[in-house]
């Protein structure tokens, strides 16, 4: 995995050292190359994890944009017009997540997204507690959370 | 092209902080304040750096932009946590129109300490609604 992940950057920099021009788009596209190589070169290995978590990786940034930008936008609406249409709460949320960092990261995708705010996590490190700003359905608030969210990041690191 | 990118972009982020400042006047308690301000803001200086990043095609301004844009996703939120979390410590109470509160009294009141699974049986108080 890390590997790979190191000869992929090590082709990208063969890449822009032999193109000459240290731009972004050079050494995306090196990347790209690279990955490319190192998917055909690796095509009958078992260990085909790096090939599944780029791809991952790149979609779940897209999503966290996607998410980040509606959210805002419902939250601006709700600030300009008189009237407040949300229904503050404070709730529970038992977590997959085991280690330090997935809890950071999670931690950190949930503070982002307009609506939400983590408030606290317990001391055993099991619980999340979310100030949530749109709770019109606990349940449905938290299974989109554990499938949507989670359930991708823990795909990604694990 | 690019002009219409970058006033798009430029206009969205400004946008952005602008809401999330008339936000801190008009929302009724510390949390939705908080709330508001925080992810609004990254986002408005998030959109602003990128369009720096696109008006000067430079790898020095490039990498300063990304490097701004990394660490403010990064403190944002631990801040965010650390201000609400002494919020909540300290008592500011919850707006009236609160549905539910399922932090509360799960602290312990001298060291702070916050209750996990074990001490507490949370089926019970899972859906019961706040009482004021």
């Amino acid at each position: 995995m890390i590997k790979q992940f190191l000869m992929n950057l090590l082709l990208s920099f063969i890449w822009v050292a032999l193109t000459g021009s240290m731009y972004y788009t050079n050494f995306l596209f090196g990347f790209l190359l690279g990955f490319f190589i190192l998917w055909v070169m690796n095509r009958n290995e078992v260990d085909q994890r790096y090939f599944y978590r780029v791809p991952k990786t790149i979609s779940f940034l897209f999503f966290f944009f996607y998410q980040m930008i509606i959210a805002n936008l419902q939250v601006a609406y709700d600030v300009i017009t008189p009237k407040y249409f949300f229904k503050p709460g404070i709730v529970k949320y038992r977590m997959d997540a085991k280690s330090d960092f997935e809890i950071n990261l999670l931690s950190t995708f949930i503070s982002l997204t307009p609506g939400t705010l983590i408030l606290d996590v317990s001391d055993d490190k099991k619980i999340l507690y979310i100030h949530v700003m749109y709770l019109h359905d606990k349940q449905k608030f938290m299974t989109e959370l554990k499938n949507n969210v989670e359930r991708k990041l823990l795909e990604i690191l694990r | 092209m690019t002009d219409i990118i970058i006033a798009v972009l430029s206009t969205i982020g400004a946008l952005a902080i602008l809401f999330a400042s008339i936000g801190i006047l008009r929302m009724p308690d510390f949390y939705l304040r908080l709330s508001v301000t925080v992810k609004a803001a990254t986002l408005g200086v998030g959109l602003l750096l990128l369009c720096a990043a696109i008006v000067f095609p430079d790898v020095s301004v490039t990498t300063k932009t990304i490097a701004i844009a990394f660490f403010l996703m990064l403190t944002a939120p631990v801040a965010a946590h650390m201000i609400g979390r002494v919020a909540y410590i300290t008592g500011i109470k919850v707006w009236k129109g609160t549905i539910m509160d399922e932090l509360e009294g799960m602290y312990d009141e001298e060291t702070h300490e916050l209750k996990g699974t074990g001490t507490h049986d949370d089926s019970s108080s899972q859906d019961e609604p706040l009482k004021k």
